[in-house]
C-alpha cells in the first residue's frame, strides 16, 4: 500500500516536465516516470525527488497542533534552565553584554528625552530588546556583515561605535558619518560592517542575500546577519529574498525580532502562520525560535546558526519572540492601542537586562555598587556627548550635492550656484548653523 | 523593417563619421572638451606595436584607444597599419563588452531570470555561465525586486554586478530598490557605500508584444537621483556604453531595445569605451537639429535621406545620455541650427522629450527661431494589433512633416 504522505496529492495525472539542472552538468534532468512495483504502489518521480501517491484525501492543516517550540537558557529569574543546552560565555564577554545593554537602555533613555525637550527631532527605542541587540552582536565575529532594519544600535555598540559618534549623528552635525543627510537613528559604518539603515521596511533583506553571495564568491570566514521586525516578513522582499537565499545556498542569518507590534497592527493582525519560525522550512531553510529575552539563548542561538551558515554555506532563519516595550518612535503613542498594564508587564516582569543581571549576580561578577557606578558613568558620559554634539555645526552647504555621484555633476555645480546666489541675497532666511 | 534598420545602419557609416570620445578615466560633470571642431574629420586608429595581433584583439584587455573608430572600406594610405575591425550583431556586442569586462575584472558579475545555461532571453548573456561559472552567471528566481536588492547588497559589499531585467518593463517590480536604495545609500551613507551596479534590459515598442512588455521606463526613472540612464543603439556603442558602465562607480541603468538587437556593423577589435555622458553626432547638418535615441534614430535617419532629397540638411544627434543630457552638444548644435526637433519613444506626458524640451528651454531659449517641436508617442498603453501599434510610433513620414513645418 502507498503510505499516506498527508500531502493531499490528486491521483490525477501530473503532466511530464524535463527540467534542467542548474549547477552540475547541463545534461537533460530527470524525467517522469511512473514506476510500477506492483499494481497497488506507484511513486511519482517528480523535480525534487520521489512523492508517494495517497488515496485520502486529506489537506495539511492550517495551523499545526502545536507551535513551534522556543528555546531558552535563563528561566524568569535568571537562574540556568538545568536541561539548558547552551555554550558558557566567557566572564569578561559576559560583563561587555551586561554593561553594553545598560549603555543601550540608558543611550535610549537619554536620546528620548532629548528629542521630547525638542533637541532632536526623532528617535526610535529599542526598549525590550536589548538581548537580542548585544547577545547577537556578542555571537558575531566583526568580519560578520551586519544589514539592520533600524532598531539594532546595540550592535554597532557592541562592535565599537562611541556614544559620541551615535550623538552626532542624531544631532546630524558635521561629525556624523552620514554627513547629515539621513533621520536619526539611521547609523551606519563600514569600517564597523554595518550598512547604513534604510527606512523602507525589508528592503534590506534581499540585500542581505546579496551581501551573502559576495561572502561567498571571495570564499570569507564570514557571514551576512539581516535584522527585521514580524511586520517585515509580511513584505514581498522577505519571502523572495529567503527563496533566493536557500536556492543560492548562501552564509546569511536572518533575524526576526517578533515583538509582536508593527505600530499598532499585532501580530494577530499580520498574518495567521505560526510566527515566522514556521516559514523557513517553506522555503527550505532551517530555523529556529528563540527566546529574544533571555541573551544567553540569544547568545547561543546566533553562535550555532553562524557555525552552520558559513561551514555549510546555507540561510539560517533564526525567530526572536520579545516584546517593544517603548513606543514604536518618538511619532508614536503606544497607550492608544495597547494596555497599559501589558507594557508595565513586560517592562518589568519580563525585563531581558534585569533577568540577564540576576544570573551575573548569581556568578559573583556584579553588584549594586558597581550597577550604580556605571548607570551614572554612562549617563555624564551621553549628556556630555550631546551637549558637545549640539555646539557643533552641521555639515557645509556644498555636502547637500555631494556623494550623489561619485563626482558632482555640471547640472548639480549649477544648482548650487543657485543655492549660493539665494543665500547670499536672503541671508535671513538661512539658518544660522551650516556654514556656507 | 529589418531590412530597412540593416539599410539605414549602412547608410550611417558610409556618410557619417563615428564620432566617439572615449577615456580611460570616465568622470560624470568633467568635460576636457580637446576635440577641436567637431566636424566632419576622421580620426583612424594606429595600433601600436605590441598591441593587439589579430584574432586576440578584442578579448586581450590592453592600452584603451581613445577616439577609436571602425576603418572605412576606402580608407587612407596611413591607416594600414590599423585591423579591418569584425562584424557582429548588437546582442554580440554587448556580450563581448560583458565578457571582455568579466576577465578584466573578477568582482564583475552578472545576475537575472535565465542569464545561466539558456543564455538569457535575448541571448547577451549566451556562454557566459559556461566560460564564467554558475556563480558569476547567476540565474534567479522571479523576483524583479530581489534581484535587483541582491544586487545592491553585493555592489555594497565590493562585487559589481550586471543586473538583467528580461524586459524593461518587469523592473517596475524593482522601482522601490532602484529608487530608494540603489540611487540613495551612497548619499545617506554619507559617501561611505558604492553602488557600481548596472541595471540593464530591452525596452520599447516591439512587434506586438503587448502593453505590458512595450514599456518606456526611461521616463519612470529619469528623476531619481543618484542614477544614470544611458541608451544604446548601435553595437558599436553598445559594446563601449556597457563597458563603461560596468567600470563607473555610479549606478547606470543601461536601456536596450528590443527591435535593435539583431543590428549589425564592424566594429574595431582595439578595445574601447563610449564616454557615458556624451551625446554622438549621427549627421551634421545646418537646417535643424533632431535630437533622438535608440529606435529612433533609425526613423529619423530613414527621414533624413527623404530630407536630404528634398533638400534640407538636418542635424542628427544621439543623446545618447539620458540623463544627464549631454546639453554642451546638444547646445552648440541649436545655437547653430536656431530649430530644434525631438523624436522620441516615449509618452507625450512626462517623457525624456518632454525634460528635454524644458532643458533646452531654460539654457537656451534666445537661440531658438521656432518653437521646439516634440514627436512622441500617444499616453496610451501600446496596443497589440500591429497596424494600432504602428501609429503609436513615429514614423518617418511625420519626421518629414516635421522638419518641413518647423523650416517654413
Amino acid at each position: 500500500m502507498a503510505p499516506s504522505c498527508g500531502t493531499g496529492n490528486h491521483p490525477s495525472s501530473l503532466i511530464p516536465r524535463l527540467f534542467i539542472r542548474r549547477l552540475g552538468s547541463i545534461k537533460a534532468g530527470e524525467s517522469l516516470s511512473q514506476e510500477c512495483d506492483d499494481s497497488n504502489f506507484q511513486v511519482l518521480d517528480f523535480p525534487g525527488g520521489k512523492v508517494n501517491f495517497s488515496s485520502e484525501l486529506r489537506f495539511l492543516s492550517e495551523s499545526p497542533l502545536e507551535r513551534i517550540s522556543c528555546y531558552r537558557v535563563l528561566d524568569d529569574y535568571g537562574q540556568i534552565i538545568s536541561a539548558s543546552n547552551f555554550q558558557q560565555v566567557r566572564k569578561e564577554i559576559a560583563l561587555k553584554m551586561y554593561s553594553d545593554m545598560v549603555t543601550l537602555q540608558t543611550m535610549d533613555t537619554i536620546f528620548y528625552e532629548a528629542q521630547r525637550q525638542g533637541r532632536i527631532s526623532f528617535y526610535v527605542t529599542t526598549i525590550g530588546e536589548e538581548a537580542i541587540n548585544i547577545a547577537s552582536a556578542a555571537a558575531l565575529s566583526i568580519d560578520d556583515i551586519v544589514i539592520p532594519q533600524y532598531r539594532e544600535p546595540g550592535v554597532l555598540l557592541w562592535r565599537g561605535f562611541t556614544l559620541q559618534e551615535f550623538a552626532n549623528h542624531n544631532f546630524g552635525n558635521k561629525y556624523d558619518s552620514g554627513k547629515g543627510r539621513q533621520m536619526p537613528v539611521h547609523y551606519g559604518c563600514n569600517k564597523l560592517n554595518y550598512f547604513t539603515v534604510s527606512s523602507t521596511i525589508a528592503t534590506q533583506i534581499p540585500h542581505a542575500v546579496g551581501v551573502a553571495f559576495a561572502l561567498k564568491m571571495d570564499k570569507k570566514n564570514a557571514c551576512a546577519i539581516t535584522y527585521f521586525g514580524d511586520g517585515g516578513t509580511s513584505e514581498g522582499d522577505f519571502h523572495a529574498a529567503l527563496n533566493f537565499a536557500a536556492v543560492m545556498e548562501v552564509p546569511v542569518i536572518f533575524f526576526c525580532r517578533n515583538n509582536g507590534w508593527a505600530i499598532s497592527t499585532p501580530t494577530t493582525e499580520q498574518f495567521r502562520s505560526d510566527g515566522a519560525v514556521i516559514r523557513g522550512q517553506a522555503y527550505g531553510i532551517r530555523s529556529i525560535r528563540v527566546d529574544g529575552n533571555d541573551a544567553l539563548a540569544v547568545y547561543n542561538a546566533v553562535h550555532a546558526a553562524r557555525e552552520m551558515a558559513i561551514s555549510e554555506c546555507r540561510p539560517i532563519l533564526v525567530e526572536a519572540l520579545t516584546y517593544r516595550a517603548g513606543h514604536h518612535s518618538t511619532s508614536d503613542d503606544s497607550t492608544k492601542y495597547r494596555p497599559l498594564d501589558e507594557i508595565e508587564h513586560w517592562r518589568t516582569a519580563r525585563d531581558p537586562v534585569s533577568r540577564y543581571r540576576k544570573w551575573i549576580e548569581g556568578n559573583g561578577w556584579w553588584n549594586d555598587e558597581v550597577e550604580l557606578n556605571l548607570r551614572s558613568n554612562v549617563r555624564k558620559e551621553l549628556l556630555q556627548a550631546i551637549q558637545a554634539a549640539e555646539k557643533t555645526e552641521k555639515p557645509a552647504l556644498a555636502e547637500l550635492f555631494t556623494d550623489v555621484y561619485d563626482q558632482v555633476p555640471s547640472n548639480l555645480r549649477e544648482q548650487e550656484k543657485l543655492l549660493r546666489e539665494t543665500i547670499k541675497e536672503h541671508p535671513g532666511d538661512y539658518p544660522p548653523d551650516v556654514p556656507v | 523593417m529589418a531590412g530597412a534598420l540593416q539599410a539605414a545602419t549602412a547608410a550611417l557609416l558610409s556618410s557619417t563619421p563615428l564620432k566617439t570620445y572615449g577615456s580611460d578615466r570616465l568622470r560624470l560633470g568633467s568635460a576636457p572638451r580637446s576635440l577641436a571642431g567637431r566636424k566632419g574629420s576622421f580620426l583612424v586608429v594606429r595600433s601600436d606595436a605590441g598591441f593587439g595581433s589579430g584574432s586576440n584583439a578584442r578579448t586581450r584587455p590592453g592600452k584603451l584607444i581613445p577616439n577609436a573608430v571602425a576603418t572605412k572600406p576606402d580608407a587612407s594610405a596611413s591607416s594600414t597599419s590599423s585591423k579591418p575591425g569584425h562584424e557582429l550583431l548588437l546582442f554580440e556586442a554587448l556580450r563581448e563588452g560583458l565578457d571582455e569586462e568579466m576577465a578584466r575584472d573578477p568582482r564583475v558579475c552578472v545576475m537575472g531570470e535565465d542569464v545561466g545555461h539558456y543564455g538569457g532571453s535575448y541571448k547577451v548573456t549566451k556562454g557566459l555561465a559556461d566560460k564564467y561559472g554558475d556563480l558569476r552567471v547567476l540565474d534567479t528566481p522571479i523576483a524583479e525586486n530581489s534581484f535587483t536588492g541582491m544586487g545592491i547588497g553585493a555592489a555594497m559589499t565590493g562585487l559589481r554586478p550586471v543586473v538583467e531585467g528580461m524586459n524593461m518593463g518587469f523592473l517596475l517590480l524593482a522601482f522601490n530598490q532602484i529608487s530608494n536604495n540603489c540611487g540613495m545609500l551612497h548619499y545617506t551613507s554619507g559617501g561611505q557605500f558604492t553602488i557600481p551596479i548596472v541595471i540593464r534590459g530591452p525596452g520599447g515598442v516591439g512587434r506586438q508584444l503587448g502593453a505590458e512588455h512595450s514599456q518606456r521606463l526611461e521616463s519612470y526613472f529619469q528623476s531619481i537621483p543618484g542614477l544614470q540612464m544611458v541608451a544604446c543603439s548601435t553595437p558599436y556603442n553598445a559594446k563601449g556604453l556597457m563597458k563603461a558602465a560596468i567600470r563607473s562607480e555610479n549606478p547606470v541603468v543601461l536601456f536596450e531595445h528590443v527591435l535593435l538587437y539583431n543590428l549589425k556593423e564592424r566594429i574595431p577589435d582595439e578595445e574601447y569605451i563610449c564616454c557615458l555622458e556624451e551625446a554622438e553626432m549621427v549627421r551634421p547638418g545646418e537646417h535643424v537639429t533632431i535630437l533622438t535615441y535608440s529606435r529612433m534614430r533609425y526613423h529619423v535617419m530613414q527621414a533624413a535621406k527623404t530630407l536630404v532629397n528634398k533638400g534640407y540638411d538636418p542635424e542628427v544627434i544621439d543623446i545618447r545620455s539620458l540623463k544627464p543630457f549631454d546639453l554642451y552638444t546638444i547646445g552648440n548644435s541649436i545655437k547653430k541650427t536656431h530649430r530644434v526637433l525631438i523624436v522620441e519613444e516615449c509618452m507625450r506626458t512626462g517623457g525624456i522629450g518632454a525634460s528635454l524640451q524644458s532643458a533646452i528651454i531654460k539654457e537656451f531659449w534666445d537661440y531658438l527661431d521656432a518653437p521646439i517641436k516634440c514627436l512622441s508617442s500617444q499616453d496610451v498603453p501600446t496596443p497589440y494589433a500591429g497596424t494600432l501599434e504602428d501609429c503609436t510610433v513615429v514614423q518617418p513620414a511625420e519626421i518629414v512633416k516635421a522638419v518641413e513645418d518647423l523650416c517654413k
